[in-house]
């Protein structure tokens, strides 16, 4: 997917005044948020389960090589297939490939944000596979050409209205009556259309939530079931999945799992939770034949050896953008890529490049929320800092900004001097400033100005303690 | 005890009273305060704005001035983080400096912080009649878990009602030169935080950050909403004839 972070203050601007978008966020934010607390309150010793699984992942990572090949060996042996796909062209290139070996004409696929994040459906489309989104909130994107706003809840801007007027408009109404008032009415069609796919298509896609090393099994939560249905009912099974996935033990997964969902949705556990391992054996009564799993690098291992080596314990929760102020303001869009909220903001410019993104490490207010809800302890405040370091080095920031920034810091430094335009400062207030005391313009910080007033104060601190110290000497 | 107290910039030129507020109540407390000339500003725009190099220049040389005294007491929770924990972050690879900027952030403390856990005095007989919200900033309640604090010191003064409005984990929106530079975002999330404060019936908002004081307040002012600002200090000193904002009587 194109990414449109380089105009991040223009989505801005239109998810601002996008008047259905900033309902839908006052709508859905505050649920995310409640339903979490209510799960993690009742869950025993949730901060040890955190800690738990803060060192399952970074023992993962710090053998991430053994584990992929000792994986990858296990898959072999349950008679499925390991592809490395090191940049997202690889990736597509590979599924398409193992369409085309299924000589399948139609894909189903289940909700993959790696799949999002390579591009995976234009890639499937460009290669002539019709290719149907199953899971209900991609589908409807899939259907309005949108991206996700939302990591797992995707279509969470759209109104039902909106959803409908899309049905309307691509569902063959001489098969499907119609008439869609309640969301059951959405969901009963959007299941009807898409049984008719299920039972046609060649080969099924799905993400993974977790990838076990000592099994060679995947794991995949949904609510839907729609993963499972992509897994059985056709005869090639695609399964793509960053590499930093995978977890040493069945056990492991256990802990990651008791987290997931509760920080996700605040459910205990997703409705279907899925483990996949390997192609179908003699003995199976359902199960693809072909078994195939596309792990993708895409800038991961880079990650790995460098000062954001911690995002690379990201779950995909979404927690942090549910608690973000700044996404509850804006929403997924305007972030311009797949990945929205503060995980977005990081991973973002590590996959695309900082030039194209630099807007997004700085459009936060450093509030520490994210961190604070984080069930993988990620220093997000702290990588965001991280990437305005580089933005600065790499002289990404406005010239004005900068010079503004070298001034002030230059003054810091010379407590006199910085008197002096302390001095200066509080005249240039005051000639602005209005007679009841309240500052409504100055053009230096309009930004600021543009909202909210400022005082007037007379005089300084620290002029009035020098003055108040000279009095007392006397 | 002598203390030196770290007025802050944001303090110093926007709002003296609430450096004065917090010297009296420091003196109150029985405390002998320093106000170290050198001050300026402990480099948080520097440090938030990637320019690390100016952050550590500014660092060194506020540790230089506070790192003699056996307590340091900043009326901000905002600055107080940044003594407490960036400092010594930012000298991850300076061995000597960290040691340092450790020393001086195990002496550094949040003005309530240092009032009620550290000098036990939480009654300064302070007299106030209104309905009050306290606002949380960010970094008091996430960096300096400063929570407890200012509400035990607000219940002791005479004639004040604490009031909590909704969604108080919510940051306001300010973020320093966030406000300025993503400043329609900042907008849109004081406007909740705002929104929030009038429901409670609140005649007065209070928070231990000018930062957020300035962006809230700020806010109010231009809505033309009857709510006082007042840092924390300036309430339990005493010191409230003039709120930071005009307010206009109705």
């Amino acid at each position: 997917m194109k990414s449109t972070s380089a105009q991040f203050n223009t989505n801005v601007r239109r998810a601002l005044h996008d008047v259905t978008l900033q309902q839908a966020l006052l709508r859905v934010g505050p649920g995310f948020v409640d339903h979490r607390r209510q799960a993690l309150a009742v869950l025993p010793d949730a901060e040890n389960l955190r800690i738990r699984a803060r060192e399952i992942k970074e023992r993962a990572l710090a053998s991430l090589d053994h584990y992929l090949l000792e994986f990858e060996k296990n898959v072999q042996a349950n008679g499925g297939q390991v592809h490395w796909a090191q940049t997202a062209e690889q990736a597509n290139a590979i599924c398409v490939e193992l369409c085309k070996q299924a000589r399948a004409r139609s894909v189903i696929k289940g909700k993959t944000m790696v799949g999002e994040e390579v591009g995976l459906n234009d890639a499937l489309e460009a290669a002539g596979l019709e290719t149907i989104e199953t899971d209900l909130g991609e589908y409807i994107i899939q259907l309005a050409k949108e991206p996700p706003s939302h990591i797992i809840a995707p279509a969470i801007h759209k109104t039902r209205k909106q959803i409908v007027d899309l049905f309307d408009r691509f569902h063959d109404r001489s098969l499907y009556p119609g008439h869609l008032e309640s969301v059951a009415d959405i969901v009963n069609e959007a299941r009807a259309v898409m049984r008719s796919k299920y039972l046609a298509a060649d080969v099924g896609i799905t993400g993974a939530n977790f990838l076990i090393a000592e099994t060679g099994t995947t794991v995949l939560v949904t609510n839907e079931g729609n993963g499972d249905l992509c897994s059985s009912l056709p005869d090639t099974h695609i399964i793509i999945a960053g590499i930093e996935k995978v977890l040493p033990t069945l056990n492991d997964a256990a802990v990651l799992l008791r987290l997931l969902a509760r920080n996700a949705t605040g459910q205990d556990i997703t409705s279907y939770t899925s483990f996949f391992t390997g192609a179908r054996r003699a003995d199976d009564s359902d199960g693809p034949n072909n078994f195939h799993i596309v792990l993708v690098d895409n800038g991961r291992s880079d990650m790995l050896n460098s000062e954001y080596r911690d995002m690379l314990r990201c779950i995909r929760c979404g927690a942090c953008m549910n608690h973000c102020p700044v996404y509850g303001a804006v929403g997924g869009h305007a972030y311009g890529w797949v990945y929205p909220g503060p995980m977005g903001s990081v991973l973002t410019p590590l996959m695309n490049g900082l030039a194209q993104s630099s807007a997004l490490p700085n459009a936060s207010t450093l509030c520490g929320r994210c961190e604070e809800v984080c069930p993988m302890s990620i220093p997000l405040p702290q990588l965001l800092r991280q990437l305005r370091n580089d933005g600065h080095k790499q002289q990404l920031d406005s010239w004005s900004a900068r010079s503004t920034l070298a001034l002030w810091a230059w003054l810091a430094r010379r407590p006199k001097l910085y008197r002096s335009a302390t001095s200066l400062s509080l005249l240039v207030l005051r000639l602005f400033g209005r007679a009841d005391g309240r500052l409504r313009h100055l053009p230096m910080i309009s930004g600021w100005m543009a909202s909210r007033d400022l005082p007037t104060p007379k005089s300084s601190f620290m002029q009035q303690w020098k003055q108040h110290q000279g009095d007392a000497d006397d | 005890m002598r203390v030196a107290l770290f007025v802050t910039c944001l303090i110093d030129l926007m709002r003296p009273n609430a450096g004065f507020a917090a010297l009296h109540l420091l003196q109150q407390a029985g405390c002998e305060v320093v106000v170290p000339e050198q001050q300026t500003c402990c480099g948080q725009p520097a440090y938030n704005n990637g320019d690390a190099d100016s952050a550590r220049a500014i660092a060194r040389q506020v540790i230089e001035y506070l790192e003699g005294f056996s307590h340091v007491v900043i009326p901000s929770g905002s600055c107080a983080g940044m003594l407490v924990h960036h400092y010594p972050r930012l000298f991850e690879d300076d061995p000597t400096w960290r040691q340092r900027a450790e020393h001086l952030a195990g002496r550094c403390h949040e003005l309530c912080q240092f009032l009620v856990d550290i000098v036990g005095v939480t009654d300064f007989n302070a007299h106030y009649s209104g309905k009050v919200a306290y606002h949380d900033s960010c970094s008091a309640r996430r960096e300096m878990h400063v929570y407890e604090q200012p509400r035990v010191l607000l219940a002791r003064v005479a004639g004040l009602t604490q009031v909590e409005p909704g969604d108080s984990e919510q940051c306001c929106g300010f973020g320093g030169t966030f406000s300025i530079k993503f400043e329609d975002i900042s907008t849109a999330i004081v406007d909740k935080k705002v929104e929030n404060i009038c429901q409670t019936g609140a005649d007065t908002l209070v928070a231990g950050d000018l930062g957020c004081l300035l962006n809230i307040g700020g806010r109010l002012s231009r809505q033309r909403k009857s709510v006082k600002a007042f840092h924390i200090a300036e309430l339990l000193a005493g010191m409230t004839e003039q709120a930071v904002f005009p307010v206009d009587k109705k």
